[in-house]
């Protein structure tokens, strides 16, 4: 299992060290400036959900090999209120928050591989996957 | 009360003194921010430390003196480790104590005695602890001042055409001053043209372009036009994953094309002179 580094968000200064760590770590792996400027974004993306939405949450990024492929892994979890209607939060143009509604759906086509998971007052978990070519 | 702690440090001081000093060469050691230090100025503080420390307790006030308060002031500013300073009343304490426990012949007073010297210790806790972290608090309040003075300035090119470089990241409070800049400079200057370059930003997300957007936007009220350049390829690639329009928005690839767009767009134009 390979070392997984984790930032926790609570404020809007480490939705930037999540990021900073995420191009760290993309770069060391050997990902193109344009992925890697990809993988900054999606970070950006979800630590801010987790700013503005859950309050504190956290965000963990791990190296990852599977076969004779490598990646890396993100995943963003909080204990926020959770997301009523996945589906529509995937739709480009949905926001609760005035904002531009492009955040899920986004991150989704920033990435290789997304999942979701939420409940309703429990929390979010974001397991979000980009393969190095 | 205070007279048999007078006594007891008064009568041992060298003995005290002698056994915080080797303790405190031992800290240095395994203390990696005091390794440049030299084992000369280390040993001059030391003693100074430590002598401020003994007629702090011998005067028995509970203020702190002037020499000792300069004495943090002064090592705080040149930079050591906060740690320095703990550590040294932590070896004090102990130290003095024991010797406290040790000489005193009547366990009556003990407690007492114990406790009036432990308080004395904690005033000083308190005033090297508040001292450094009022430090830090105005060193940061002053790089914040000096953040917010560059964060987003408005600068007029050509008669009419201003351009707003940002460098760096751009959270909600450096949003709104980009906003209020951006409108309050286009009437200053009677700008028809804004550019906004973003070549410094690292990270262009949803927020960060709806910001933009935003500020684009209120522009266009107010009778002008905002053109986007230093759109890094990396960057245009992320804006249209993230599937952004920034299609009712003119955009050019850098400064240099966004100027020529704006002097075209306010009928200009620069000749070399034959």
């Amino acid at each position: 299992m390979a070392i997984q580094s984790c930032v926790d968000v609570r404020n809007e200064w480490d939705i930037v060290s999540a990021r900073q760590l995420g191009r760290d770590l993309a770069k060391d792996l050997g990902f193109s400036s344009v992925d890697q400027a990809r993988i900054t974004t999606a970070i950006s993306e979800l630590a801010r959900n987790i700013y503005l939405y859950a309050g504190n949450g956290r965000i963990c990024i791990e190296p990852i090999e599977e076969g004779n492929r490598r990646g890396l892994r993100i995943i963003a979890n909080d204990t926020g209120p959770g997301i009523q209607d996945i589906r529509k939060v995937m739709e480009d143009g949905y926001t609760t928050s005035g904002g531009l509604g492009a955040g899920l759906p986004g991150v989704k086509r920033l990435m290789d591989e997304f999942a979701i998971h939420s409940t309703v007052d429990v929390g979010t978990e974001i397991h979000i996957t980009k393969w190095l070519r | 009360m205070y007279s048999t702690i007078n006594e007891v440090i008064i009568h041992n001081r060298s003995s005290i003194e002698e056994e915080w000093k080797s303790q405190m060469m031992q800290f240095k050691e395994d203390e990696r921010e005091l390794a440049s230090v030299t084992n000369e100025v280390y040993k001059n503080s030391n003693t100074e430390f430590i002598d401020n420390l003994l007629n702090h307790v011998i005067d028995g006030q509970d203020e702190i003196s002037s020499d000792l308060q300069d004495f943090f002031e002064r090592t705080v500013q040149i930079g050591w480790p906060l740690s320095y300073v703990t550590k040294g009343l932590q070896l004090f304490r102990r130290i003095g104590l024991k010797t406290i426990v040790n000489k005193k012949e009547n366990i009556d007073g003990i407690m007492d005695t114990f406790e009036v010297f432990d308080r004395s210790i904690d005033t000083l806790y308190e005033k090297i602890v508040t001292y450094s972290t009022q430090n830090w608090k105005d060193t940061i309040s002053v790089q914040k001042k000096a953040l917010l003075e560059l964060s987003a300035p408005l600068i007029p090119v050509f008669e009419s055409i201003s351009v707003m470089p940002l460098i760096g990241t751009i959270d909600t409070e450096r949003a709104r001053l980009i906003m209020e800049n951006l409108l309050d400079g286009v009437i200053k200057n009677r700008s028809q043209v804004v550019l906004i370059d973003i070549t410094g930003v690292p990270v262009v997300d949803t927020m960060v372009a709806h910001h933009i957007i935003q500020a684009a936007e209120a522009v266009r009220l107010i009778g002008s036009k905002c053109i986007l350049v230093g759109i890094r390829p990396e960057i245009a690639q992320t804006i249209v994953n993230l599937g952004i329009d920034l299609s009712e928005f003119p955009t050019r690839s850098t400064l240099l094309k966004g100027i020529e767009a704006a002097l075209e767009l306010t009928n200009k134009k620069i000749e070399a002179l034959s």
